[in-house]
């Protein structure tokens, strides 16, 4: 099971938190001027990287807040600094 | 010279050659577990191309073809998919016969439970919706499932309980090192090159022509290349910046010791979310669903591993004496629709067969079929031509997520 730093709650056990994969997808600006294959990459389309990946977990049994982390999908490891508490978007 | 009468037997004659790569092939494979052996074995069967190497990064198929639950059953809901994986199924029995090897292909049903009034509305749907595509299906209730398999808990006082189920009686299992074995022989007897320890890590280019593979052992040509690498594809089409809709995720299954055959068929449960069949050597085999996150470390987190013995356990009361002695995670290509890709894509002689999520296994013949149909063609089979990449440009999604009778 992972161990996952909430920023705000500290260290917790993976079962108190979801998964919300990568990070930094912002919903387009204008998404009425995204062609139908700009559009199709926005919903469906996600970097799927072997190694460092910057991914959204939110801590449901915990303090209910999202927050940005750095894991290495290769071994697990996650970055020992805090998370990002980039302000929550969800 | 006197033998002694001791000698050690001969070994086994090899099932298949250890061939050097050779410079240059009209067709590469990439990935040598059941879909790349599978498509390798069709190519030269229906359409004549022996001039083929099969590239495998480890040994053979031991990826996920190692690590499946060897369950096999087509009672999908959406037309695309009965159609897909029927078609594999009907492969399926032929094979043993075909391949000339037994690979204990034990078509001894599978029952999908519906736990909840909404679970049954949609089993019956998905039933019917079998029956219309001809695929064998039917709706069984409690009383029936208790003859069917006397060890499942089919009780009102289950939290959960059974409240009826799907049987399809053609599903099964079958010994996944033997169906890849089987094909691996048959292909190499077709003049396939079957190459271990041999990993791809990118691609010769002409501008927008794919025109071979890079490889730990040097630069292979190929006139055509396919993509059959499971988690590990959008690594590869990374490099040629192909953008593919993919997650990998790592995968778990589980087995006990081995005991007694006591569970007649395979049993699915969604609601409560665990699999479980007996395997012919007598250890039960335990699967459920991914992994939340994504992951390539081929290992995953217990507390997944735990939900699925409760829910085993809940299900098959005797269970309960049963030891878990090994669990495995394999690296599984999960697409937003839980549907393959199978198809040409944006690079000329380049072609992919990806995105199998969690079921690839029942497919692998399928999968070879319509696969190595797409590249010795260049266009895809009748039954693949709906999951091509451009689905989701276009939305027309094969929408099997929670329709497949299992949650992926």
């Amino acid at each position: 099971m992972l161990q996952i730093r909430c920023p705000w709650c500290g260290d917790r056990e993976e079962t108190e938190f979801r998964y919300g994969g990568q990070a930094h997808v912002d919903y387009p600006r204008d998404p009425a001027a995204l062609d139908d294959r700009a559009w199709g990459e926005y919903l469906f389309v996600r970097d799927n990287p072997k190694g460092e990946f910057a991914e959204r977990w939110v801590h449901t049994a915990g303090c209910r807040r999202w927050f940005t982390t750095v894991r290495d999908t290769a071994t697990n490891q996650m970055r020992a600094e805090l998370p990002s508490a980039r302000k929550p978007v969800m | 010279m006197v033998t002694s009468r001791h000698a050690l037997p001969d070994p086994p004659a090899r099932l298949w050659r250890n061939p050097e790569p050779k410079r240059s092939y009209d067709v590469v494979i990439v990935g040598a577990g059941g879909h790349g052996l599978a498509t390798a074995y069709y190519l030269a069967r229906n359409h004549g191309i022996r001039d083929i190497a099969v590239l495998e990064r480890g040994w053979l198929a031991g990826g996920n073809m190692a690590r499946n639950t060897t369950i096999i059953r087509s009672n999908y809901l959406l037309d695309a998919s009965a159609a897909l994986y029927d078609h594999a199924l009907q492969l399926w029995e032929q094979l043993p016969d075909e391949l000339e090897y037994d690979f204990l292909l034990s078509q001894r049903g599978v029952l999908n439970l519906a736990h909840t009034e909404q679970e049954v509305r949609d089993s019956r749907r998905r039933a019917f919706a079998n029956e219309l595509n001809g695929v064998d299906a039917e709706w069984v209730t409690p009383d029936e499932i208790a003859e069917i398999c006397p060890i499942l808990n089919t009780s009102a006082d289950l939290r959960y309980p059974v409240l009826g189920a799907t049987l399809q009686r053609r599903a099964g299992i079958a010994k996944h090192d033997h169906v890849a074995w089987a094909l691996a022989r048959k292909s190499d007897e077709m003049g396939v090159d079957l190459i271990q320890e041999c990993e791809v890590t990118g691609f010769l280019t002409e501008g927008d022509r794919v025109t071979g593979v890079q490889t730990t052992a040097g630069p292979i040509a190929a006139g055509r290349v396919g993509l059959a690498a499971a988690g590990r594809t959008s690594l590869l089409t990374d490099t040629l910046g192909i953008r593919l809709p993919l997650q990998s995720h790592p995968l778990q299954a589980l087995v006990s010791e081995l005991l007694e055959p006591v569970h007649p068929c395979v049993v699915m449960s969604n609601h409560v979310h665990v699999y479980c069949s007996q395997a012919h050597k007598g250890e039960l085999v335990l699967g459920a669903g991914v992994d939340s996150y994504n992951g390539y470390a081929h290992r995953g987190s217990v507390h997944v591993i735990e939900n699925q013995l409760a829910a085993a356990v809940e299900l098959f009361p005797i269970f309960a004496r049963a030891h878990v002695v090994r669990t495995w995670a394999g690296t599984v290509d999960v697409t937003p629709d839980a549907s393959p890709i199978i198809g040409p894509t944006p690079y000329e002689n380049l072609f992919v067969n990806c995105g199998w999520g969690t079921g690839g296994f029942k497919a692998t013949p399928g999968a070879g079929w319509v696969f190595a149909h797409t590249i010795a063609t260049g266009e895809p089979h009748p039954l693949n031509a709906p999951y091509g990449m451009e689905r989701f440009t276009t939305g027309a999604l094969v929408d099997e997520h929670g329709a497949a009778a299992v949650a992926h």
